[in-house]
């Protein structure tokens, strides 16, 4: 399937992906080891002696120095041991596998609700560029760029889950157990969550399309006796088609971002409850495992667009 | 078609004004005034004039393809039917069916995107009811009839795998793939190598003289207009100066624009050894003069010119814009 250029493109971005795989678990071990306290002393308990807290430190190799301890997690990551979290003793990879789905499943439903309102709201802006629907979409894609998730979040539960009692607040099912379940909880914050995207994808391809149908090829397709209909949707989206993948594979890493704190807000078992969990009890190894998990994720979403703009643009795929 | 007679023009079109900035119904800035010209059904009409003059607008008016601030008025009737009153779905079956159109530059005016078939196939499918396997079989059949060779293989190719001259050659296919009944060129080799240029023209002529398409060919070219067409409209500044059979407007100009034009020309008049130009510039559209457009350029401007002129019959099938045109024997090219 993969021809040769690509097949050579995937095995430098995996050895690309390397080095920044290292610089992001490093820099989030240390800043993490920048916290005051560490989890020797949540585990010692209340009232504990500072010999009994050296001690669990010795026990857990806490009291190594921190590169050594970093290069001791690499070690076992490299071979597929990400360790356990040292509270709960839950093999990481078993927490990732329980609660990053449902983190997936939100970005993926914030994603899909950000194009299929961003497309048609960036193509009537287009389409009537310079008229009232033009500004209308304009300006209320600048609020809803401007406007944090988590603020949104906020207001959502408390409009919509609280005070009518639409969707649920709160807890999550994940989607494998029921998909309709999953859907119905995940509403709320997957709307929070595409509120900015759908603005910036309206934004994006109400500016890329502009330009596009002023370019001469376009004249030619109005020679030619298409209506303005075919011409904007069949020929305008497919050549803005690169230009909205740019935009969307930047909104899949800056939406996994942005889920952290919104299933805080919700409540959702995900990587983001995980992770602010396992910060504040400076439980390392979970924390590494959900950075890990997420830059990953990163790296695959940027390096499937790059193989799709080939797809897309003929041009692309000849250098 | 209407009651018309059967030798009734192809084309006609009757005091076509085009401008721009239109407010409250108004025109605000004119660029064309009262041009009016017939194309005949298989006609090769080369329309002429220095930059700016209005050839481009006056062509894409004919398919109503002006930018949206442009405003018409006049009549420009297609069998007796008028476009400049006709509907935005009327004029949608009558672009690329009826009238096509080929553009100047083929780097530009193909989709970047779409193979070179589809974009052929797709002007095909608009206009008449075909099947995939007919479609392509067509397409192709146009590819090589425009001299592509390999047509199987282009058919699935993108624009910038072809070069510009196949580029253009995928262009007059489009035009052609429905069997218009005229193509508007406009300046279609200008922006290709020589060599590959005369080509063009020759396929462009032979198409048309084998398909029965009438053609209006815009350029700056007079050399190519005297290979290629039968028929020369020669504008000046928004307004048709002459229009006359090619030879005769070429060897005996009737108006002293079309006699500067050809004096100018360097390639028509290595024979002669001598090329002049005409002195000072096309007067802006904004500050047209009220008379003569050309009397500020023209030699033999005199008593008479400071009136407006009128497009009036010089002797059989020529017209000229110019009250001294009877009594003017001015030179030409030597061909
Ligand atoms: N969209 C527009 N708005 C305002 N003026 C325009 C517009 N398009 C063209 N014009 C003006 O109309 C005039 C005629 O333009 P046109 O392109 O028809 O000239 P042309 O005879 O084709 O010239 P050339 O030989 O350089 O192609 C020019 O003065 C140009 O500035
Ligand atoms: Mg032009």
């Amino acid at each position: 399937m993969l021809n040769q250029v690509q097949r050579r493109m995937l095995m430098r971005r995996v050895l690309q992906a390397i080095p920044v795989l290292i610089l992001a678990t490093f820099s989030v071990f240390m800043l993490l080891k920048m916290l005051p306290g560490d989890v020797a002393i949540t585990l010692a308990g209340e009232n504990a002696t500072q010999e009994r807290i050296e001690e669990i430190r010795t026990l857990y190799g806490l009291d190594r120095p921190l590169l050594v301890q970093y290069g001791d997690w690499v070690w076992g990551a490299v071979q597929g041991d990400l360790s356990k979290s040292l509270l709960s003793g839950e093999a990481v990879s078993d927490t990732l596998a329980r609660v990053f789905p449902n983190t997936l499943f939100i970005v993926a439903y914030a994603i899909l609700l950000a194009v299929l309102a961003g497309v048609p709201l960036g193509v009537l802006a287009a389409s009537r560029a310079g008229g009232w629907a033009d500004k209308l979409v304009m300006v209320f894609s600048s609020v809803g760029v401007a406007l944090p998730n988590f603020w949104l979040a906020m207001i959502f539960v408390g409009a919509f889950a609280l005070n009518r009692q639409w969707f649920p607040a709160t807890g999550f099912t994940p989607a494998s157990e029921d998909f309709g379940a999953a859907v119905w909880q995940a509403t709320l914050p997957a709307v929070a969550l595409a509120a900015s995207g759908m603005a910036e994808v309206a934004r994006q391809l109400r500016s890329s399309l502009v330009e596009v149908l002023e370019s001469q090829h376009f004249r030619t397709l109005h020679a030619k006796g298409l209506s303005p209909r075919a011409i904007l949707w069949k020929h305008g989206l497919r050549n803005v088609s690169v230009n909205l993948l740019t935009v969307i594979s930047l909104l899949v890493n800056r939406t996994l971002a942005a889920t952290v704190v919104v299933e805080v807000v919700f409540a959702i078992p995900g990587i983001g409850a995980t992770i602010v969990d396992a910060t504040l009890r400076r439980d390392f190894p979970v924390v590494q495992g959900v950075v890990l998990a997420m830059v990953v994720t990163v790296i695959v979403v940027n390096l499937i667009a790059d193989m799709l703009y080939s797809v897309l643009d003929p041009r692309i795929a000849q250098r | 078609m209407k009651d018309m007679a059967p030798d009734s023009p192809l084309l006609r079109v009757e005091g076509l004004g085009i401008g721009f900035g239109a407010r409250r119904g108004r025109i605000a800035l004119r660029i064309t005034e009262g041009v009016s010209f017939d194309i005949a059904r298989g006609e090769r009409v080369g329309l002429v004039g220095e930059s700016g003059c209005g050839k481009t607008i006056t062509g894409l008016s004919l398919m109503r393809l002006l930018p949206g601030n442009a405003r018409i008025e006049g009549r420009i009737l297609l069998d007796g039917e008028d476009l400049a009153k006709a509907s935005p779905p009327r004029m949608r079956k009558i672009r690329g069916k009826r009238i096509a159109m080929i553009f100047q530059e083929p780097m530009s005016a193909l989709d970047p995107v779409f193979t070179i078939g589809a974009q052929i196939g797709e002007a095909l499918t608009l206009h008449e009811t075909v099947t995939r396997a007919e479609c392509r079989e067509r397409v192709v059949e146009m590819l090589a009839a425009v001299g592509i060779p390999a047509p199987e293989k282009r058919h699935d190719e993108y624009p910038h795998q072809l070069s510009g001259g196949m580029r253009q050659r995928a262009m007059i296919a489009m035009a052609l793939i429905c069997k218009p009944e005229l193509i508007v060129a406009d300046e279609p080799t200008t922006a290709l190598d020589v060599t590959i240029q005369a080509q063009i023209m020759d396929l462009l002529r032979d198409l048309s003289e084998r398909t029965g398409t009438a053609l209006l060919f815009i350029t700056h070219d007079l050399g190519v207009v005297a290979e290629t067409c039968t028929r020369m409209i020669t504008m000046y500044a928004g307004q048709v100066v002459e229009d006359a059979p090619v030879d005769a407007a070429l060897t005996r100009p009737r108006h002293p624009y079309t006699s500067g034009l050809l004096r100018s020309l360097p390639q028509l008049n290595r024979a002669r050894g001598e090329f002049a130009f005409i002195a000072g510039r096309v007067p802006s559209p904004a500050a047209m003069p009220a008379g003569c457009r050309f009397r500020s350029r023209c030699e033999l401007a005199g008593p008479g010119c400071e009136a407006p002129q009128t497009l009036e019959r010089v002797e059989e099938g020529r017209l000229a814009r110019c009250h001294r045109a009877p009594d003017l024997d001015l030179p030409g090219a030597v061909a």
